[in-house]
């Protein structure tokens, strides 16, 4: 098999006394979609956070194709081209599109005192990236908080992908969506995927985690309950092993509810198609 | 159509015409400058000739202009989520060092302007990691800042020359080229003035139109400026693509103190002497300009062109009312209430700006 594009081994981390991770281990291929699910608490986003370079591990490694990496600040992760797509940090509100797509590094014109945004190029980029994930926006100028939330988080996802981002961390980016927003979301997962992006989805919900899926990392209290393929775990036994099996019975209900989405059910069949 | 048609792809069908009205009322300073022409014109009205002419349009530039470098620095900062009260403080140290330094100690006077100067960035620079490292809010560092600043001006000032004002500027070495830089007027002889009388208008004029334009440039045309929006609008999320964010707000409040450090050397350049208390209250005028510029207090939205226009505003209503016989008492009453008007009538305009569309 293909050298892991990212792998961490037996990373720990501690907060004073607190565990919040306790030897996690995990590895992630070029084109597919990873989802770390995990109750609150579990440790998702102290994993996801040494992953872009906001903490340190205190144990363990860290590989990016297979070289140990340490990565002292975000800045770090992004040179290697992991990108992190925060829920609800993604984009600026009252920022325009194009300045928030290009914060951080944007493209100039003109070199020493004369180097300058060059804000024709960056607006005709924003138009040409979004429409490639399928958004056909209005106005590169207009404020980010006149977008939608799926729309800002399609955003940031175009924005990651552009910038070269070979493997992209989404953090819980379709919790505070609507199903159709969600949808939206979870359809640019796929495409960036097919561009062949690695993608790690973090969710603590299975109903968007499932249909989008290749491969299923379920976190409980700082420790990996395994990595499990599409083939190898059922919708039912990913949602038993992240539950602990009390809720299940809970579960139940929304799973009926699921079966009827049908949204879901489109998603399932796109993830057909392209398989 | 055919022009429309004409654009390429860039236009849109979904986009309407209105939209450049509304793409008007989206830029920060529209409140400001329509603001500025309303007040110039209540003013030509209640005070006449006075106001309007050579002379009185010299007079309330010179204000402006000196509160206009610090309004539009004080800008950059607020637009970069911070603020800087420690100014006002700053103007009074950085005169006193150079009239210390050139009276006192006999230095050439350039040799005592590069001082303070690199005081001022000092401070700044320590005002900047302060909040960075306290992570407190700016306001608390420089309230703490102000005062230590005046306290130490006061203290080491009567320890030196055992007096809080120090004369004899104009005397100093090097000091005809230092006033060329920042204190020569340009006299023009003002037709309407009955006795021949000339018009004054100072060169911090031009500073106050050049720092403008320069700020302007690089908030809307450099990736710095890009980043002051962004570390304004969320500090986390800039820094999570990348933007050093402590490095650009230890940037710009040495750019605040640098600017209080400009107005320091005008005004000590044009009155010859330093005083311990000169500069007090600035720090909250600015902010004042500032604000009625359409700058957000809370950061990430503003101008550089506002604040500029903010501070014309202050400088007609402070001289206007003077030339209309009013008791300038009420010139705070007047600001003051502008303030609050100002900030009422932004929250509209940026509801307008970023409501759904």
């Amino acid at each position: 098999m293909a050298t892991p594009i990212l792998e961490v081994r037996d990373i720990c981390k501690y907060f004073g006394n607190v565990i919040a991770l306790n030897g996690v281990s995990m590895k992630l291929h070029a084109g597919e979609v990873m989802c770390l699910l995990g109750d609150n608490g579990a440790g998702k986003s102290t994993l996801i956070k040494i992953l872009s370079g906001v903490h340190q591990p205190d144990r363990g490694e860290y590989l990016v194709q297979g070289k140990p990496v340490v990565f002292n600040s975000p800045r770090d992760a992004l040179d290697h081209g992991i990108a992190t797509v925060y829920q609800d940090l993604a984009m600026i509100p009252l920022m325009s599109i194009a300045r928030n797509f290009f914060l951080g590094s944007e493209p100039t014109v003109g070199r020493g005192l004369f180097k300058r945004l060059d804000i024709a190029s960056a607006k005709q980029i924003v138009r040409d990236e979004m429409a490639k994930m399928g958004i056909d926006i209005r106005d590169p100028e207009q404020p980010v908080g006149t977008l939608s939330g799926g729309e800002r988080q399609s955003v940031a996802i175009a924005r990651a992908v552009y910038f070269g981002a070979k493997v992209l961390i989404l953090d819980e980016p379709t919790s505070a969506l609507g199903v159709k927003q969600a949808g939206t979301v979870l359809r640019y997962i796929a495409r960036a995927r097919a561009q062949g992006v690695a993608v790690i989805f973090i969710t603590h919900n299975p109903h968007h985690a499932y249909p989008i899926g290749d491969r299923f990392t379920i976190l409980k209290r700082g420790q990996t309950l395994g990595t499990y393929t599409k083939r190898e775990i059922s919708r039912e036994e990913m949602i038993h092993l992240m539950s602990g099996g009390d809720e299940l019975n809970n579960l139940e209900h929304e799973l009926r509810e699921f079966a009827n989405d049908a949204i879901a059910q489109q998603l399932a069949d796109a993830i057909h198609e392209e398989a | 159509m055919a022009s429309i048609a004409g654009q390429g792809d860039r236009s849109d069908e979904r986009l309407r015409r209105e939209n450049r009205l509304k793409k008007l009322l989206r830029r920060p300073e529209l409140g400001a400058i329509s603001g500025a022409v309303l007040v110039w014109f209540i003013f030509a009205v209640a005070a006449g000739d006075r106001f309007v002419s050579l002379r009185g349009s010299a007079n309330f530039l010179a204000v402006a202009s000196e509160l206009g470098i610090l309004a539009v620095a004080v800008s950059l900062l607020m637009i970069g989520g911070e603020f800087d009260l420690s100014i006002g403080s700053m103007i009074g140290a950085c005169g006193m060092i150079v009239a210390i330094l050139s009276v006192q100690m006999g230095w050439n006077i350039w040799a005592a302007i590069c001082a303070a100067l690199i005081a001022a960035l000092i401070v700044g620079a320590i005002n900047g990691l302060l909040v960075i490292r306290t992570r407190l809010p700016s306001f608390i560092i420089t309230l703490g800042t102000l005062f230590i600043i005046r306290g130490l001006t006061i203290g080491i000032t009567r320890l030196v020359t055992g007096r809080t004002q120090v004369g004899g500027v104009k005397e100093a070495f090097g000091y005809d080229s230092a006033s060329q830089v920042f204190a020569s007027v340009f006299s023009i002889l003002d037709p309407a003035s009955a006795r021949g009388l000339s018009a004054n208008f100072p060169i911090s004029i031009v500073w106050w139109l050049l720092i403008t334009a320069v700020a302007t440039y690089v908030l809307l045309r450099t990736r710095p400026g890009n980043w002051i929006f962004g570390i304004g609008g969320d500090a986390t999320s800039a820094r999570n693509v990348g933007v050093p964010v402590s490095r650009m707000k230890i940037i710009l409040f040495m750019l605040t103190a640098a600017a209080a450090w400009l107005v320091a050397m005008i005004q000590v350049l044009s009155v010859g002497s330093a005083d311990t208390l000169r500069g007090e209250s600035r720090e909250f005028y600015a902010i004042i300009a500032v604000v009625i510029g359409g700058n957000l207090l809370t950061g990430g939205y503003g101008s550089a062109i506002g604040a500029a226009f903010g501070a014309l505003i202050f400088g007609m209503v402070q001289q206007g009312i003077v030339f209309t016989g009013i008791d300038s008492d009420w010139f705070l009453v007047f600001m003051g209430a502008m303030l609050i008007i100002a900030v009422l009538v932004n929250n509209y305009i940026r509801k307008l700006a970023s409501e759904a569309r």
